[in-house]
């Protein structure tokens, strides 16, 4: 049978693409058939194995298991360059010129012919571009506006877009939407990988759906389908639309002066207006797709970053951080998202719970050793940390690890703590006693702001969530209703609610 | 035309230096001319030799700690080869040395690749290796050298038909080292390797998904800077009339002009002709210093103060420059 007859436009077909790390299978059977002249959206939660799969796909990686398939032949792509032989341009998420050279030896290194360059930019509304400008110093949104009109200029066969409207202004990225449909109504083929479903509905024509490293839908873009892909990156079948934001539950502390308030806060690139209020005894949520903001917020709050506009007050003292060491004096204490980036790794288990014990000017005399032996041996209890590999960090499990990050601040005294996603990465076991002690910290009076990418968490953990999506927060959730496809809606800027202060 | 000017006011900048240096120099030794010029331009040559080939290694992101090893095993290859041989087989030697440069290079850079062991602690390794293949090749001075290499570098420039005086200040050192920047830097500035040298160096993820082959690229840059090695180890030959198994100073001194010309360390950012000004502003103060007859000691604390006042007086312009 001819294969051809069947699939005659088949661009890109990929089929039971399989990528482990390790231990860690990071796609089971990811599969993506793209036609000529149609948009096609790759779609998943995080983690689902996006970003693998991308990278398979443009040659970055190489699949354990599984073949695709350009245009009818096997492809052996090995690198981004061999790619773009095949007539696959990837435009990544981050910007992909290099920095120190200007325009147009950048073009020259990517043998980019010039002339449909520069038609390109204008056609996505760059007026004032110069060849001779150093890449380094244009903003990030004319570097992604760049980085298309490269890719165009080579007229691919296959375009992959990888959250190509992140970083830009509303009025470019009308601009980039009418470009790329003109260009699929021209033939050419288009992966769009992106979470909004407004950009979605307006020019895909299909959407694949991945879910725990599989393909578990190919849907056509109709009006109303947004429940339905819901439903596919979750996995489970969800009841009609319930109820947003319920009454809040108590609102005990509703008039009381919030132990940390918020105030349109506006920080880097993503974070563009946050406000909320966290008391004191309360678990507060966060929750946002990749790259909407949140890692800004938590970088402002641990005193990393400086915010570009907004207010923060503790306990009703307005309040700014130009140092770590500023936050904590404030009683606001981060476990970052990378262990690696709070933890000496090759130090032992008691040297960094002790740390912020000591870490502070005026305190460079004697330690006072048992003291500090008392604070660090009740906190190794109360969290239950595995001490067999106590002397060194590095040799704990992740879960240990995690616990260490929080044992330091619990033997420093907890006000306010700021959890970015405490369970990334650890068993079901550790994450279970994370949440009891989350709790517990709250109820001896702790604030806790607590991020997490595992929506399930919201309900076990918090007593509300805030969710922000491109930089703003969108809604606020009360515990009790937020099932997962409420927070994955409102996540996918779905819910219609307006910004509401928390 | 001012943005040309503003990207290359560094280099502007060690020009005015230069200048200033060599009226410093002409007021305390009034007597300093031609025959001074010569000297100063071959005993920078070595030194100039040495800081291009780092510049481009550090250009792409790296670092070459056994620059001053290869220099020797080129400079006593050269001399045993050369000692007795006829004129027409010296050119034959001159030629397997710049081979054996560029190879002793990329042995550097694809040990780098393939290994994944960082830059600084295989080209440190390899130091310790090219010092050991240098000291089995020729164990202490000797050898020879053709005359008429030589010739290349001492003296002036006399061209056949215009009058010597016109012509002779102008020190054959620096004809030489300009024509070895032309034959080999320029083409390559001019050409996709260039681009892909400071492509890797600025950021290796875009340039690997610019399609640039980020591992034979790096390669290609520690070939270029095992040849630039090898000239620089064959000038230190041309000089003496003999080859020299002990490295000089040039590792440090390379790295230090390198820094004085403008290229950033982490790589990227920078040209050759700013370290070769830098290398010939570093001698002359030392010259100065010495014609001042200030300690030894003294005087190097004086260069090491000068490098850090530079490198910070630069950065804090073009700090100021990018505000404005």
């Amino acid at each position: 049978m001819d294969m051809t007859d069947q699939t005659p436009t088949l661009v890109l077909d990929a089929k039971g693409v399989a990528k482990r790390f390790g231990a860690v299978v990071a796609l089971r059977d990811a599969s993506l058939q793209v036609a000529k002249g149609k948009i096609v959206a790759l779609m998943g939660a995080n983690g689902a194995g996006k970003s693998t799969f991308v990278k398979i796909l443009t040659g970055a990686l190489k699949a354990d298991a599984g073949h695709v398939r350009i245009k009818g032949r096997e492809s052996t792509v090995g690198s981004p360059a061999a790619a773009r032989a095949w007539g696959l341009v990837p435009v990544y998420q981050e910007p992909s010129l290099i920095p120190d050279l200007d325009v147009a030896d950048n073009l020259r290194l990517g043998d980019t012919p010039v002339e449909p360059f520069r038609h390109w930019v204008a056609e996505l509304g760059i007026a004032d571009l110069r060849l001779d400008d150093m890449t380094g110093q244009l903003p990030l949104a004319t570097l992604r506006i760049l980085d298309l009109a490269r890719s165009l200029a080579v007229e691919p066969d296959v375009l992959m877009l990888d959250e190509m409207t992140a970083a830009l202004p509303t009025d470019l990225v009308d601009r980039v939407m009418t470009v790329i449909r003109a260009q699929a109504d021209a033939g050419r083929s288009i992966i769009y990988i992106s979470h909004r479903f407004t950009e979605i509905a307006r020019i895909c024509d299909r959407a694949t759906v991945l879910r725990d490293g599989a393909t578990v839908g190919d849907v056509a873009i109709e009006p109303g389908i947004e429940e339905r892909i819901v439903e596919m990156m979750l996995g489970t079948e969800v009841a009609k639309a319930s109820g947003q934001s319920g009454a809040r539950k108590g609102g005990q502390a509703a008039h009381q002066v919030p132990r940390l308030r918020v105030t349109n806060l506006k920080a880097g690139s993503r974070l563009s207006d946050v406000s909320f209020d966290l008391h004191k005894g309360e678990v507060l949520g966060v929750v946002a797709l990749e790259g909407q903001g949140q890692d800004e917020l938590f970088d402002v709050l641990g005193g990393q970053r400086r915010a570009v506009a907004g207010s923060l007050e503790v306990d009703g003292t307005p309040i700014s951080f130009a140092h770590p060491s500023d936050a904590i004096a404030a009683g606001l204490t981060l476990v970052p998202g990378d262990r690696a980036h709070a933890l000496l790794m090759p130090r032992s288990v008691r040297e960094n719970i002790a740390l912020p014990l000591l870490a502070r000017l005026g305190k460079w005399g004697a330690i006072p050793m048992r003291d500090e032996a008392a604070r660090v041996t009740s906190a190794i209890e109360r969290l239950q940390i595995d001490t067999r590999a106590q002397g060194e960090v590095r040799r704990l499990s992740g879960g240990n690890q995690q616990k260490v990050t929080i044992a330091r601040w619990i033997a420093k005294g907890v006000q306010t703590l700021l959890l970015f996603d405490p369970t990334r990465g650890i068993d079901i076991r550790t994450k279970r006693q994370i949440y009891a002690l989350v709790r517990d910290l709250a109820d001896q009076g702790a604030a806790v702001l607590y991020y997490t990418s595992e929506l399930a968490e919201v309900r076990l953990a918090c007593d509300r969530a805030v969710v922000i999506f491109n930089g703003r927060v969108v809604d606020v959730i009360d515990a009790t209703d937020a099932d997962e496809p409420t927070l994955m809606r409102a996540a996918y800027g779905l819910t219609e609610a307006p910004a509401v202060p928390a | 035309m001012t943005r040309m000017l503003a990207g290359n006011g560094w280099t502007l900048g060690l020009v005015g230096l230069l200048a200033l240096l060599l009226v410093v120099t002409k007021v305390i030794q009034p007597d300093f001319g031609v025959s001074g010029l010569d000297s100063v331009a071959r005993s920078a040559l070595p030194f100039a030799l040495a800081t291009v080939g780092m510049a481009i290694v550090v250009i792409a992101g790296g670092i070459d700690l056994s620059i001053a090893a290869m220099m020797s095993v080129a400079s006593v290859t050269g001399a045993v080869l050369m000692a007795g041989a006829s004129d027409g087989q010296a050119v034959l030697v001159v030629i397997a040395v710049l081979v054996l440069g560029l190879t002793m290079g990329a042995i550097n850079g694809a040990l780098i690749v393939v290994t994944r062991v960082p830059d600084i602690v295989v080209t440190l390794a390899m130091l310790f290796v090219w010092q050991g293949v240098a000291l089995l090749i020729l164990n202490a001075p000797g050898g020879g050298a053709a005359p008429w290499l030589r010739a290349l570098i001492v003296g002036g420039v006399t061209l056949p038909g215009v009058p010597p005086s016109l012509t002779e200040w102008l020190p054959k050192g620096v004809v030489f080292l300009a024509i070895c920047v032309a034959l080999v830097w320029v083409p390559i500035r001019r050409s996709k390797l260039g681009l892909m040298f400071y492509a890797i160096g600025s950021d290796q993820l875009a340039a690997f998904r610019s399609g640039v082959p980020v591992g034979r690229t790096r390669i290609a840059a520690y070939a270029i800077c095992g040849l630039f090695a090898a000239l620089g180890g064959l000038s230190v030959t041309m000089s003496t009339g003999i080859g020299e198994p002990i490295p000089g100073p040039y590792l440090l001194a390379s790295v230090a002009a390198v820094v004085l010309g403008g290229v950033v360390l982490g790589g990227g950012r920078g040209g050759i002709f700013g370290p070769i000004l830098a290398v010939f502003v570093l001698r002359l103060v030392r010259l100065d210093l010495t014609l001042l007859s200030v300690d030894p000691n003294v005087a190097a604390i004086i260069e090491g103060s000068i490098m850090v006042a530079v490198v910070m007086f630069g950065a804090v312009l073009a700090t100021r420059g990018r505000r404005a």
